[in-house]
């Protein structure tokens, strides 16, 4: 017997992106660039973070004819951002053959209460959070992976940072309980008790957890792989930086992420990058603006 | 015989679940992350992952002839899917760099996207009934000289061994089953 759209098909793809960079990319020519540099997958969008900030207005999911465009390009996977509930965008995307849906806070929410039920497709979803029960809360919606949220488009990794040690330091926190003490954890979390149990039991998430929001250089990303995320997402930060080097920072994030724990080569693929992206202050960012607040 | 080191490659990719596995069947898992590292172990698994992304970092840190020197040396390797594909002679499609030591060729994303990944049951020679994990995986398309095919999906080859040389486009290290791993450790202990 056959059976696809399973739970462990969709968290095995996220077990194979570990320990890898994911890049978003705009057109083929950039995903050819991602693909060279060694990216694990790339994220298909009409606009990186930085330009959605810019641009105001509402985002919604890129257009199918530059989505196909980029399947088109590569061979590696290809994710693409659905908003917040917005179950039609998702069923579309999976009708295109994305290999990876990200039910994203970078585009304007469409549902402010309920996120989209997951379990109802055969592709995988990755979904952001900034804490261990919203993470929770989207793994019981069906995600098969999670991102820790950052704060995208910004080149600030100050927000990733927060969110992935918040998410750890959950965990931690959660391992040291008692069993008896769950059940209140739980109710605390708005989580499944199932799942917080799994968590006090095993000491992980029972899915993949990368990073996003923030990443610009090789640096940022070896940062939060020593904090322990799996891999990372890189938005804005590499298409937004110098141009002449855009391949060369690609590159150089990717060996961060994989030798993240050796300063001599991270030292070495640090030199020479060009500038990056030009970095936001996170409190000069207007309330209303923060994109990490979308979802719950 | 009782402390057999046996090392993931630990480039990118599903490199936990491996060593789990090792270490479950009571050997040592090493991280391989350089090529100094492949002097203590005495087999060396290439996991599942992005081939592209692993097959560059590969040539990046000058793997490819450390593990052609390994492989000459008797020692076993056991590639998963994107292990497969790096082990393989050629590949249909494209170019990428290869450790082309097995006499296979493989075809790389043969079953299609991820929506088309699955689950199903395989007859492994020697091992017997696997559920068996396709995600976004390869199959041989042709097996040449002195290799034997060892599990079909269909009529399809799907893993096979030639020699010190193991390869499955499916994924055990994702299943709680250890029987593939527990070959693999067979054929390390043989060697």
């Amino acid at each position: 017997m056959i059976e696809t759209g399973t739970l462990r098909v969709k968290t095995g793809l996220a077990e194979m992106l570990k320990g890898g960079v994911i890049m978003d990319v705009t057109d083929a020519e950039q995903a050819k660039i991602a693909e060279d540099a060694g990216a694990v997958a790339v994220m298909a969008l009409e606009r990186v973070p930085a330009d959605i900030r810019a641009a105001g207005g509402v985002a919604r999911m890129a257009d199918p004819t530059k989505i196909e465009e980029i399947i088109n390009a590569v061979t590696i996977p290809v994710m693409a951002k659905a908003r917040i509930g917005h179950f039609v965008e998702a069923q579309i995307l999976e009708a295109l053959g994305v290999d990876y849906i990200d039910e994203s806070e970078v585009l304007t929410p469409a549902d402010e209460e309920h996120h989209i039920n997951k379990w109802d497709f055969k592709v995988p979803f990755v979904c952001g959070c900034r804490d261990l029960g919203e993470a929770l809360r989207r793994i019981s919606e069906g995600a098969a992976m999670i991102r820790t949220k950052g704060e995208p488009g910004t080149g600030n990794i100050v927000e990733a940072v927060r969110h992935m040690r918040s998410v750890n330091g959950g965990i931690a926190w959660l391992k040291g309980l008692r069993d008896d003490e769950l059940f209140a954890v739980a109710k605390e979390l708005q989580a499944p008790y199932e799942l917080v149990k799994w968590v006090h039991d095993n000491g992980r998430l029972p899915v993949v957890n990368f990073s996003a929001g923030g990443v610009a250089t090789p640096a940022d990303a070896a940062l939060m792989m020593q904090l322990g995320a799996d891999g990372v997402f890189v938005g804005s930060g590499i298409f937004k930086s110098e141009e002449e080097y855009v391949a060369k920072r690609a590159k150089a994030i990717v060996q961060a992420t994989t030798h993240y724990g050796d300063p001599e080569l991270l030292a070495r693929v640090s030199k020479d990058l060009g500038e990056p992206m030009v970095g936001i202050e996170i409190s000069q960012i207007p309330q209303a603006e923060m994109m990490q607040e979308r979802g719950w | 015989m009782n402390n057999i080191k046996i090392g993931v490659l630990a480039l990118q990719g599903a490199i936990r679940e491996h060593t789990q596995h090792i270490e479950a069947l009571g050997a040592t898992g090493v991280a391989v992350k350089w090529p100094r590292d492949l002097s203590e172990v005495a087999g060396l698994i290439i996991p599942g992952g992005e081939s592209t992304t692993i097959g560059k970092l590969m040539v990046e840190y000058g793997f490819t002839e450390a593990i052609r020197d390994f492989n000459a040396a008797g020692k076993p390797i056991y590639g998963t899917c994107a292990g497969m594909i790096l082990l393989a002679k050629k590949i249909t499609e494209g170019n990428q760099p290869l450790l082309s030591l097995m006499n296979i060729e493989a075809r790389r994303n043969a079953f299609g996207r991820q929506r088309e990944s699955f689950e199903a049951d395989l007859d492994i020679k020697d091992i017997g009934l696997f559920k068996a994990i396709f995600i976004r995986a390869p199959w041989i398309e042709t097996v040449g000289e002195s290799v034997e095919t060892m599990a079909e999906f269909g009529n399809i080859k799907v893993m096979a061994r030639q020699g010190s040389l193991l390869a499955s486009a499916f994924h055990p290290e994702l299943t709680g089953d250890l029987r593939v791993h527990k070959y693999f450790l067979d054929m390390i202990k043989e060697a």
